[in-house]
């Protein structure tokens, strides 16, 4: 299966801070690709720096078989929506779509009519004039009719009502399974993310804590309860991501590739948001015994 | 592309338009009046220098304090104007706004690379920069013809209507069209590096505006090729006459009808700038006494000058030399767009 | 609010402090160099008309050699442009760009009201804008005071010396405050109609500009009634003699007023209507001699009616025009609270 996304150590850094470090993904294509992170982990920076708007200070970045930005071929590739939604808030919905059809040779004129008219857009209104939630559809009608191979975005539904969050995420899925896309989409939301996303990035601190798809991360990640251990004691395999101990109890989610068979322990699988979140509040407070290939590079 | 870049300029487009119209209108309704006052002067069927220079004065006279002198002032501010006002307006916001509104997000990630998209909006809009310009100083060129032709048949000395002099140059013939491009590009380029459209307005201004004062003084009297011409100074045609603290400033002004005169030196016979001893006549005497001691000195005038046929050849030189300047501006801002990141 | 104010105005009140300083140090060089000069030639200690005169007039003879001819134009063009400037840069995007952005919601939703927030800012900004002018006329008037009084000593009209004169008024005195005041209020109105930055400073310059170019052509001459004076035309003192289509007769005396502002000069016939032909047969026919036409003209007794402003009306006329400008900005003023405070801006 070919990556849609591949990066091999890609960090950028602005003056005194890494934004993102050492980023090393293969993301295969085919997938609805959700990158979690809190505010500030460097989900922007990825995704712009894999959409070409930024260079990398280390490392490399190919997105749809291709350096970002390299030509016009290649731009027509990608389809992205920034955050914030930006649009010409002098022109009408109208103008937008010629904006679309006169600089991109790929342009479905059909399917971006048709999409406007299934949101009940105003052609004629202006684009400032529209609420955030018409701005976004406006501007993920934009990315899609361009028919790109890949959709790039970034926090589109942060500013959205729940209501226009669902619909956003429906008509989402339909143009995916229609045109066969690949979609990274940003978030610090894994509720929504959840019923979308086959493949999960998670970004926290600037670096990728974990990237794999749902389904594996589901089955190989458990929750394990049992008496007090110490963690040098755990089976080699067990790759502890959080550990709460009590005087007699240990409760601990581990990543192993088999099954849990030992009768001591009672394992349990775990939501996907709750696996996030363990993973986000571990990387921000790294306890002291936290497998090496996490530990922070010197 | 350009659909794209007509529409986001169509607004600076129409109000510029509007202006020139009816700026044209103004200049049309004037011009009548000036061809009628031109030819019942009897100008243009006049023979012979003398009623040729009484006609051209009865002439100028009659437009003197009169609105077409208001329109006629009004023109070259507004042609010296222009292209500061263009710079400003329609060069500083063309990329400023789209970084500081975060839509050039939207309009790097269409299937035009960052270059195209640079290229075709300053092409486009450099070129109705230059356009406007351009109109602008023909328009108001033809309807002050008949006035220089009547200041040249006059012989007039007044520095308003000498096309070379450093006040009028640059609102005539093709210089504003250089100028026009030049500030467009220095307003783009202020906008890429600084980012913010107001103060990238701001220093476009600044910047143009130090270049417009500096340019007459320093650079263009070594632009055009001068002739230098030696003229005797005599006790009867000496202008200025200073005797104080010791210093004798002997001084005859000299005009050339059209030209320009960059530089007027008083020199004694041997070549030297003139700087002696106060003549006794001088300090203490009568006016008689003190210009015939000032024969006896035997001084000179040696000026440098522009002749007024030489108009057209400095027109392009000074065009050309902005156009370049203005394109590298250009290719430079292209280059840094391409080339750096600017969120 | 005070504070808000100076922090969102600091970077352009530095800047235009920094030009006012540097246009300030130069003048200082060049006016120390000028009252240096001035005392040289015996302007400050002479006794009696004519020696006062020939110091006057060797000061003055020595000006174009200093380089204080651009000086004194550029500062004039500079007084001008301030206005406008401080109008496009200050005042318009006051309120425009708070709307432009959308920072007006976080503003507005302060413990102050809209009123004083918007007074507050208009307050400070354009006591600024008006003390800018201020202090620029001030230099300028420090600087030009030797020249204006040689000029007047000299006793020779120098025209391009006159206060009063229409090129200058303006930049002389208190009337830059006066502007400076108008075009803050306009750009900030035209910031709060337009909502847009951009354009309401476009739309600033251009009202200001028709304001300024058409204030001392129409209106200045009707604040204070100008004098009416007559003068006879003999043939000694006619300037300017044409005939024109054999049907018109133009004769002119260019009246000299030193130091006044002639606002118009007309020749009329005893009846006192305006003279403008037929031509005499003497000055019409062919071997026309200059005795002949004289003659005839002479008997003509025509006169020249000038209207014109003193120089004494100086500055009655500055207090007025100011006056008039500082009412008018303050109109602008309070039609923006007004405007600001009724409605809903989205």
């Amino acid at each position: 299966m070919t990556a849609v996304l591949e990066s091999s150590g890609l960090g950028k850094r602005y003056r005194q801070r890494w934004a993102l470090r050492d980023c090393t993904l293969s993301v295969p294509s085919g997938h609805v690709v959700g990158l979690v992170g809190p505010n500030g982990a460097g989900k922007t920076t990825l995704l712009s720096l894999a959409v070409g708007l930024l260079q990398p200070t280390t490392g490399s970045v190919e997105i749809a078989g291709d350096r970002p930005a390299s030509s016009s071929a290649q731009l027509a590739k990608v389809g992205f929506v920034a955050q914030d939604t930006p649009t010409y808030s002098g022109l009408s919905v109208a103008d937008h779509l010629r904006l679309g059809r006169h600089m991109n040779p790929g342009w479905d004129a059909k399917l971006a009519e048709r999409r406007i008219s299934q949101l009940g857009l105003d052609p004629a209104q202006k684009a400032g004039k529209l609420s955030g939630g018409q701005r976004a559809q406006l501007a993920l009608t934009l990315a899609i009719a361009k028919r790109p191979a890949v959709l790039i975005l970034d926090e589109p539904i942060a500013s959205l009502d729940p209501l226009a969050r669902r619909e956003f995420l429906q008509i989402l899925m339909e143009v995916t399974a229609e045109q066969e896309l690949s979609v990274v989409m940003s978030s610090h939301l894994v509720s929504d993310l959840e019923r979308v996303c086959d493949y999960m990035i998670v970004l926290v601190a600037s670096r990728v804590q974990v990237a794999d798809e749902v389904d594996e991360l589901l089955n190989t990640h458990r929750q394990v309860t049992g008496p007090r251990t110490d963690l040098s004691a755990l089976p080699a395999d067990w790759q502890v991501i959080s550990a709460s101990h009590t005087d007699r109890q240990s409760t601990m989610l581990v990543r192993t590739p088999v099954p849990v068979t030992d009768p001591a322990w009672t394992a349990d699988p775990i939501g996907l948001e709750d696996l996030v979140l363990s993973y986000m509040s571990k990387a921000v407070r790294p306890s002291p015994d936290s497998s090496p290939a996490l530990e922070a590079q010197r | 592309m350009i659909w794209l870049t007509w529409r986001q300029f169509r607004a600076q487009s129409i109000a510029a338009g509007a202006f020139v119209v009816a700026f044209g209108v103004v200049l049309l309704v004037s011009g009548i009046k000036i061809a009628h006052a031109y030819s019942s002067a009897g100008v243009p069927g006049c023979h012979g220098a003398g009623a040729c220079a009484n006609a051209a004065t009865t002439f100028i006279d009659q437009l003197r304090g009169s609105s077409t002198e208001l329109i006629y002032y009004t023109g070259i501010v507004i042609v010296y104007l222009a292209p500061a006002l263009m710079g400003m307006f329609w060069g500083a916001p063309l990329v400023a706004r789209e970084l500081e509104t975060g839509t050039f997000r939207l309009a790097w990630n269409q299937s035009v690379s960052r270059t195209r998209w640079v290229v075709a909006k300053l092409g486009l809009i450099w070129l109705a920069a230059m356009a406007t310009a351009g109109l602008l100083s023909l328009v108001t060129g033809s309807w002050a013809s008949p006035i220089f032709r009547a200041g040249q048949l006059a012989g007039s000395d007044s520095v308003s209507l000498d096309r070379l002099a450093p006040q009028l140059f640059g609102a005539q013939g093709i210089a504003p069209i250089g100028y026009a491009a030049f500030a467009f590009a220095l307003g783009v380029a202020a906008g890429v590096f600084i980012r913010h459209t107001i103060p990238a307005m701001a220093v476009t201004l600044v910047g143009f505006g130090l270049v417009q004062l500096a340019w007459p003084s320093w650079v263009r009297p070594h632009l055009a090729p001068q002739l230098r011409q030696y003229l005797p100074i005599t006790g009867a045609n000496v202008n200025e006459l200073v005797v104080e603290n010791n210093q004798f400033i002997v001084r005859r002004t000299i005009f050339k009808p059209g030209g320009w005169v960059v530089s007027n030196q008083t020199v004694n016979p041997a070549g030297r700038p003139f700087g002696g001893a106060p003549l006794q006549a001088c300090v203490s005497g009568p006016q008689s006494a003190c210009n015939a001691a000032v024969n006896t000195l035997h001084l000179r005038t040696l000026i440098s000058y522009v002749p007024a046929r030489g108009f057209w050849e400095l027109q392009w030189i000074e065009a050309g030399i902005f156009v370049v300047l203005a394109a590298a501006l250009t290719a430079f801002c292209a280059w840094w767009i391409r080339n750096r990141q600017l969120t | 609010m005070m504070w808000l104010t100076w922090r969102q105005f600091r970077a352009q009140g530095i800047v235009a402090a920094a030009l006012a300083v540097a246009l300030g140090v130069v003048l200082l060089i060049t006016g120390l160099n000028l009252a240096h000069l001035n005392s040289d030639s015996g302007g400050a200690t002479c006794h009696g008309a004519r020696a006062c005169a020939t110091a006057a007039n060797a000061f003055i003879n020595q000006l174009p050699g200093t380089g204080s001819v651009p000086v004194f134009f550029g500062t004039i063009a500079v007084i001008y442009l301030a206005p406008a400037l401080m109008g496009i840069f200050w005042g318009a995007p006051l309120v425009a760009r708070e709307l432009e952005t959308g920072t007006f919601r976080l503003a507005w939703n302060q413990s102050v009201s809209r009123a004083r927030w918007l007074v507050v800012k208009l307050g400070v900004v354009g006591l600024a804008a008006m003390a800018t002018a201020g202090l620029l006329s001030l230099f300028l008037g420090w600087w030009e005071s030797p020249i204006f009084r040689a000029a007047a000593l000299a006793g020779s009209d120098s025209a391009a010396v006159t206060r009063i004169s229409p090129q200058l008024f303006g930049a002389q005195g208190i009337a830059p405050i006066g502007y400076a005041a108008f075009a803050f209020a306009l750009g900030v109105t035209a910031g709060a109609l337009i909502r847009r930055t951009i354009p309401a400073m476009a739309v600033t310059l251009a009202a200001f500009g028709l304001v300024q170019a058409a204030w001392p052509l129409w209106i200045r001459s009707h604040l204070i009634t100008p004098l009416r004076e007559y003068f006879a035309i003999t043939p000694a003192n006619v300037n300017e003699l044409a005939i024109i289509n054999n049907t018109q007769m133009i004769v002119r005396h260019d009246v000299e007023k030193p130091g006044a502002w002639v606002v118009s000069d007309q020749t009329v016939s005893p009846s006192g209507h305006l003279f403008s032909g037929p031509p005499t047969h003497a000055c019409l026919s062919a071997n026309a001699s200059p005795n002949a036409c004289n003659a005839s003209i002479a008997a003509l007794h025509l006169r020249a009616l000038i209207s014109y402003e003193p120089a004494s009306r100086f500055w009655p006329l500055q207090w007025t025009e100011t006056g008039i400008f500082v009412v008018l900005a303050m109109a602008l003023a309070a039609f923006c609270a007004w405007r600001i405070g009724k409605r809903r801006l989205a």
